[in-house]
């Protein structure tokens, strides 16, 4: 009975006990803190197991395997005419380079002092299929060297760096046509011996796809500067476009049913799948007006249609968030319109401006789907562009479409590329979004 | 009664500056003001006073065409700023805005330095043809809005940092930079302290011998210290214009003697 009138008046109640509706309302509280905090600890470690897996995944894709060999340019076979002419030289094709690979390969065996009994083709084929090519260029660019011996790291073949990475085993191999287990025992040996070793591939970051067969030499370079030329594109159309058209919808536009329509239209578009913007940009950039397939030109101007709505949103936002006062203030001391907005209002909300357009740029650089439908994805092993032309309009791909390419491919060495490309594409989006928040914090209401 | 009627001529040969006849405004479908007629003359302080909401601001807005940066307001009736219609079709706003200078309720320095706050109109203007003429006019404005003694030290700090009273005077000194004729304040002390509206205050009767100056507020003590005429506004008309002295110690209108004691408002 004293319970029940102690709870219902609050008069004469002491302080130092809690009254059932506080004790309620403080478990309701309670309550509802665990459910915020289980949510962020689920949130975090989802975060962690998706960067955990991209690393552990990826950061394999930077080291690669290298082969010491040391090859006699022997001139009877490279310069059959010994007059050192290099159009002479240039007729040698890869093939005529293999048996000097394969005699250079033998030798670095015998000389480690490991005794073996495979060919010396087999030796060799721990090589990659690149080794030869790689050579050939070598001697292009240096015709004087030809009857030297000259020491090189070639790549090893990619069974072999899947074998020092832990991906190949004996076991795994067995149904295997490009290694052998008496190849591995000969690598082991050759690991031992220092001719085999791993280090850090540069050739990953700057190099270009390669095909099916040579995953160890394919890189992301290329593809990288065809998402920079693309960027330049969305750069150089989106910002002026987006800026202009919201500068003249925010402070000239009248308010009437046609601003309105363009107003819902705008934000319409933001929301409208990019692939949609893909097949427009196939239908209108190359159909119609046959700008050349694959280009970094086309994904760049599809990819500013896809940007353009963010950056208009995002403009209007900083136009509108700069204070009416300051605008009467340059009008009151007779300031045209156009003189309030570029020398006041536009100032102040250039901070919001660059960050919306970053993160526009941001969402552009790891937008995958338009790219399918205008060809910029698939074996696009094109070397990298030598000018802004070509870089433009020459086929390329991009650091998406490049990693989806090599996940789609069948050798797992290519999955291990695939991951290092996202390790890329992340680092250069997490480095935007850093500058664009940089920017926010640094900015920030200055008035 | 013979002394009154002598000083009301005496009013009268002074020149008239801005000559209001019959003007309306709407806001969209409110009718805002109605029916305005008012004569303010030259180098004198007038006030307009009213309860919150009467279109006193919208009014004074009209002087100068703020109310143009308002899609829906619509302005009917004339408003002559010697003699000359200023809403013509001819009349560029920019060029009148240079003529009438205005100072809003909350000190609105832009977010620049305070030298360039002053520059801003004469640069835009082409008052000044060289730096020293610029500095000169910047110096003279920052006297006119008394406000050099304390600023001239740190001319290119931003003028956002100062106190909220010097805030006001330094865009009371940018108004007067650009050498305007009429100058109009919209509750210029609303937000500022009392040490600083009585600065403002002074400097506002100082401005006089220059200028013909329109204020807005909302205090009538402030309109009985700093003005010559008032005018009082309610509901969208003008109840009442005259001497300040007369108006608040003996109004005709009911209406006005209601608010000066405080039963409206």
């Amino acid at each position: 009975m004293s319970d029940t009138s102690q709870t219902s008046s609050r008069q004469g109640s002491s302080l130092l006990e809690l009254s059932e509706r506080t004790k309620k309302r403080n478990a309701a509280e309670a309550r509802f803190r665990g459910y915020g905090m289980t949510a962020i600890a689920i949130g975090l470690i989802m975060l962690m197991i998706l960067v955990f897996t991209i690393i552990s995944k990826g950061v394999g894709a930077f080291q690669q395997t290298f082969v010491t060999v040391q090859v006699e340019l022997l001139a009877d076979k490279l310069d059959k005419k010994g007059n050192r002419n290099l159009d002479d030289i240039k007729k040698v094709t890869t093939f005529g380079y293999s048996p000097l690979i394969r005699a250079a390969a033998e030798t670095s065996v015998e000389q480690a002092g490991i005794a073996t009994d495979l060919k010396s083709k087999d030796i060799a084929g721990l090589l990659s299929k690149n080794a030869a090519a790689t050579l050939r260029e070598y001697v292009v660019s240096n015709p004087n060297q030809i009857g030297d011996t000259v020491t090189f790291r070639f790549l090893a073949q990619s069974r072999v760096d899947g074998y020092l990475k832990g991906r190949v085993t004996r076991e795994s191999i067995a149904n295997d046509k490009n290694i052998s287990v008496a190849q591995l025992d000969l690598v082991d040996q050759l690991v031992d011996a220092g001719v085999i070793q791993k280090s850090f591939n540069l050739a990953f970051i700057f190099g270009s796809d390669a095909s099916d067969a040579r995953p160890e030499a394919a890189g992301i370079g290329v593809s990288m500067l065809g998402s920079l030329f693309m960027m330049m594109v969305v750069l150089v159309l989106a910002l002026p476009i987006g800026v202009a058209a919201s500068i003249y919808l925010e402070e000239f536009a009248p308010q009437n049913w046609l601003t309105d329509i363009i107003e819902v239209n705008i934000a319409n578009l933001a929301a409208v799948p990019s692939i949609v913007f893909g097949i427009l940009g196939l239908a209108v950039f190359i159909n119609y007006l046959h700008l050349p397939t694959s280009a970094p030109l086309v994904g760049g101007l599809v990819l500013t249609l896809m940007t353009l709505p963010t950056i208009i949103i995002s403009t209007r936002a900083s136009l509108k968030a700069v204070p009416p006062s300051i605008r009467d203030a340059a009008l009151g001391v007779g300031a045209s319109k156009m003189q309030a907005v570029f020398h006041h209002v536009l100032p102040l909300a250039a901070p919001g401006i660059l960050t919306g357009t970053i993160i526009g740029l941001a969402q552009a650089l790891g937008e995958t789907a338009p790219l399918l439908l205008i060809g910029m994805v698939g074996f696009i092993a094109s070397n990298a562009p030598d000018g802004l032309a070509s870089g433009l309009l020459s086929p390329n791909s991009a650091m998406p479409a490049q990693i989806y390419e090599w996940a789609k491919r069948a050798d797992p060495a290519f999955y291990e590329r695939a991951w290092g490309g996202i390790i890329i594409l992340l680092v250069f989006l997490i480095t935007m979004n850093t500058i664009a928040v940089i920017l926010r914090r640094r900015f920030e209401r200055r008035w | 009664m013979n002394d009154m009627t002598v000083l009301d001529k005496a009013v009268e040969i002074k020149n008239t500056k801005i000559a209001a006849n019959d003007v309306h405004v709407y806001y969209g479908d409110a009718h805002a003001i109605k029916g305005v007629d008012v004569e303010i003359e030259d180098k004198t302080v007038t006030a307009f006073i009213g309860p919150s909401g009467c279109g006193k601001s919208t009014f004074l807005r009209c002087l100068n065409r703020m109310n143009d940066t308002i899609d829906i307001c619509q302005v009917k009736g004339d408003i002559l700023i010697d003699g000359e219609d200023i809403y013509d079709k001819r009349v560029d706003p920019v060029q009148l805005r240079a003529k009438v200078g205005m100072v809003f309720q909350k000190p609105n320095p832009f977010p620049k330095s305070i030298y360039d706050n002053v520059a801003y109109g004469p640069r835009i203007h082409g008052l000044a043809k060289t730096k020293a003429d610029l500095d000169d006019i910047v110096e003279k404005s920052l006297r006119r809005g008394a406000i050099w003694d304390e600023v001239k030290d740190r001319l290119d700090k931003p003028g956002t940092g100062l106190s909220g009273g010097q805030q006001q005077r330094l865009c009371i000194a940018r108004a007067v930079a650009t050498e305007p004729e009429i100058l109009l304040m919209d509750e210029p002390c609303s937000a500022l302290d009392p040490i600083a509206t009585a600065q403002v205050e002074e400097l506002i009767d100082e401005l006089r011998t220059s200028f013909s100056v329109v204020i807005v507020t909302h205090s009538m003590q402030q309109a009985a210290r700093v003005s010559q005429k008032t005018a009082f506004f309610h509901l969208g008309n003008l109840v009442e214009f005259g001497e300040t002295g007369k108006i608040f110690t003996n109004p005709e209108d009911p209406r006005t003697e209601s608010y000066i004691t405080g039963r409206i408002g």
